[in-house]
């Protein structure tokens, strides 16, 4: 659905099912330079079970308009102000990769709003490859390309993607691709690299939170998602093996599996 | 992601090991190595939760083998992979991969410009039988790019054509035909068949979908039926109005937008959850594993086909019995330029040439020759040999045989893998046969 924040208009996907304010409020923020469509795996469940899934378009990626924001605390804002432009007090955030840094950092200026954090590849800081950084800044198509290396586990090299006939790296690739590079990965990966208040936020969250972590993640490995998560008052982990940071749709179903636990106990759907 | 390491390059795995491995996870196959055949037509649900999330598209899985099946999804992921795309829908043959593709894509009331050089079945497809589902058709000749442009209607959906033309080996200039489809707003479809991901790469050159028919190269062996549809991903459905049915709620899925839902991605996930549904031309898995077993050595085969094409081109075109030869290595062929720029791997092996003697002389070279299979098929391991305007384009009458392309001397070889003097030492004993009846008749 299309709806307008801070005067720009934004793309969110709900999963295939009408958004319904009776129902509570999950939202879905991408990583760097993607799109919502990372999370059609994940979305469309929770939305045939009784949530309102958003699966956000950051500004000027996918299908929202705007200009990229600049740094992980606008993009935590944002999120706030999508809360309150589709009219909810209360949300449960679920990030991945950046996503992380900014859901997390969402959950700590908004303490009373959000009600619970799920990370998938998380971690407290995530310091660019200067190299990298350069390549997207400058629009170079290898920037994507060593992206889909890195996020990819051995076996996510091979392929063998959950829905039939879909090639992981070539999808991701695609999306990655979709908005002009410097303008989404190149403006993500430095706001990243910029953002030093993951471990301090960490530390003032008291709200159940999720870490989903993947064994084979060279982009958020399991070390640096686990002093993450160990700032985190009674956060859960869980590591999903033979997988790397690409996570949400390499191992699909095992993280639906965890997610779908953590949410449906920490944030459930009330009875009317 | 602080690892500091000079001159960064990606390392995902190529070609040839692509060939291979894509697609397949031996750790979730009880470690089986090969791929397994899983001769299934469904699969369990694990509760009626689960049943109603594949059937929601919630997840990804199987249900019935009409939709998917594991072994023929490794298929589909391999050939994504080598083609450089982002999904890939395998059907029952090339021909249902075409007109699959051409459901998805259009309604009654739609057009397409389609390049007048096809393969014949392909081209009663789009004369007769599209219009009987409201959908009409403008051929264009493939060297004609200012004409694909002046085609182009209002209600038209898409730019469909062979990259080298059956059976005249006439090439489409796929990049500036590309982008005459995207300045319309329209997708380029490209039949690859004959080059095969390994000669060309038809999305590094503007197309939108690749198909193929299997049962050529791909497969290689001239065991099994087969065809596939590829997406390339970057198309946008959203540019414009044209595609409906990709942006707007559709009621078969709960007023799903595939656009909107799945992106890079959209059409394949079309084609396969309502024309897989609808129309069901599903590949066997048993097919589908024996054209594993050939592209597992695509590109071996395909350098021998190439070097044999190319010796066999010089062979013909210093023969006395032949008039003249086509394949693009051929200097004065007119896409020769071209060929260099898209098909940098090999020109491919086919190669249509005249016999001097024309109609009677190619029945008496085709009835005489030993080791060359007269038959309806290319891209074997085996040399081919067939006589179209008495064979593959048989259904056509003369004025559209003359527009295809097509002359009564023309016999179609498709080069195999055999040892090359064999190859030739067989087609001495056909051009021998072929030169009798014209000395008897000359005497």
């Amino acid at each position: 659905m299309k709806f307008k924040v801070n005067g720009h208009e934004v793309f969110a996907s709900t999963g295939g099912r009408p958004f319904d304010k009776k129902k509570p409020l999950i939202i879905f923020v991408h990583g760097s330079g993607l799109t919502h469509m990372t999370w059609v795996l994940q979305t469309r469940y929770f939305a045939f079970h009784g949530y309102n899934s958003l699966a956000v378009d950051l500004p000027g990626h996918g299908l929202s308009s705007g200009k990229s924001l600049k740094s992980i605390e606008e993009m935590a804002d944002w999120v706030n102000d999508v809360i309150d432009s589709v009219g909810y007090k209360e949300a449960s955030l679920v990030g991945h990769s950046q996503g992380c840094l900014v859901t997390i950092e969402c959950a700590y200026r908004n303490p009373k709003k959000i009600k619970t954090l799920s990370l998938m590849g998380g971690a407290g800081a995530i310091p660019m490859n200067p190299e990298l950084l350069s390549l997207a800044e400058n629009n170079d198509p290898k920037a994507v390309d060593l992206m889909m290396d890195w996020a990819h586990g051995p076996a996510g090299h091979f392929g063998g993607h959950p829905v039939p006939g879909l090639y992981h790296i070539n999808t991701g690739g695609m999306l990655a691709k979709s908005r002009t590079i410097k303008n989404t990965l190149g403006v993500d990966f430095r706001a990243c690299d910029n953002y030093k208040n993951g471990f301090e936020a960490a530390k003032k969250i008291k709200i159940p939170t999720l870490s989903i972590l993947a064994s084979d993640d060279k982009m958020c490995p399991v070390k640096e998602g686990m002093k993450l998560a160990e700032l985190i008052d009674g956060s859960k982990v869980e590591i999903i093996d033979n997988c790397g940071h690409m996570m949400l749709l390499e191992e699909a179903d095992r993280v639906l599996k965890v997610l779908k636990e953590f949410i449906t106990t920490n944030f459930p759907v009330k009875d009317n | 992601m602080s690892d500091k390491k000079k001159d960064l390059k990606p390392n995902t795995y190529k070609f040839d090991t692509l060939s291979l491995h894509a697609g397949y996870q031996p750790h979730k196959n009880a470690g089986s190595r090969q791929v397994p055949i899983y001769q299934t037509t469904s699969y369990l649900f694990d509760d009626v939760d689960h049943a109603a999330a594949l059937f929601n598209l919630e997840r990804g899985g199987h249900i019935y083998s009409r939709i998917s099946n594991p072994t023929v999804g490794v298929l589909e992921e391999r050939v994504a992979s080598l083609e450089g795309g982002t999904a890939a829908l395998a059907t029952s043959s090339g021909m249902s991969a075409i007109f699959l593709t051409v459901m998805t894509l259009c309604e009654a009331g739609d057009h397409l410009v389609v390049s007048s050089q096809l393969y014949g079945g392909t081209v009663n497809l789009f004369r007769l039988t599209l219009p009987k589902f409201g959908i009409k058709c403008t051929f264009v000749k493939p060297r004609d790019t200012e004409g694909f442009k002046k085609a182009i209607q209002k209600n038209t959906k898409g730019i469909f054509g062979e990259l080298v033309g059956n059976p005249g080996n006439e090439i489409m200039n796929m990049p500036e035909i590309a982008k005459i489809a995207h300045d319309a707003g329209i997708p380029l479809m490209v039949d690859a068949t004959y080059q095969t991901p390994y000669l060309c790469k038809p999305f590094e050159h503007g197309a939108d979908i690749v198909i193929h028919s299997l049962t050529k190269w791909m497969a290689g062996h001239g065991s099994s039926m087969a065809g596939i549809l590829v997406e390339g991903g970057k198309f946008d459905w959203m540019q414009n109005d044209k595609f409906p049915t990709m942006t707007k709620p559709y009621e078969g899925y709960h007023g799903l937008s595939f656009a909107e839902e799945f992106g890079p991605t959209a059409f394949t996930m079309k084609a396969r959850a309502e024309g897989m549904r609808d129309f069901g031309p599903c590949l066997s898995p048993q097919n589908a594993w024996n054209v594993l077993q050939g592209i597992e050595t695509l590109s071996v085969r395909m350098k021998k086909h190439c070097s044999n094409a190319e010796e066999m081109v010089k062979y013909l075109s210093n023969h006395e019995s032949v008039a003249w030869v086509s394949h693009p290595s051929v200097p004065d062929h007119p896409d020769h330029e071209l060929a260099k720029k898209l098909l940098p791997n090999g020109r491919g092996s086919m190669i249509a040439f005249g016999i001097k003697g024309g109609k009677d002389a190619g029945v008496a070279f085709i009835n005489n020759v030993k080791l060359a299979s007269h038959l309806a098929n290319v891209g074997d391991t085996r040399t081919l040999v067939i006589h179209p305007a008495s064979g593959t384009h048989s259904q056509m009458d003369e004025a559209t045989l003359k527009f295809a392309g097509l002359s009564h001397d023309m016999i179609r070889l498709s080069v195999g893998i055999e040892d090359i003097d064999d190859i030739k030492n067989d087609f001495e004993i056909g051009f021998r046969a072929a030169r009798k009846p014209r000395l008897v008749s000359n005497q």
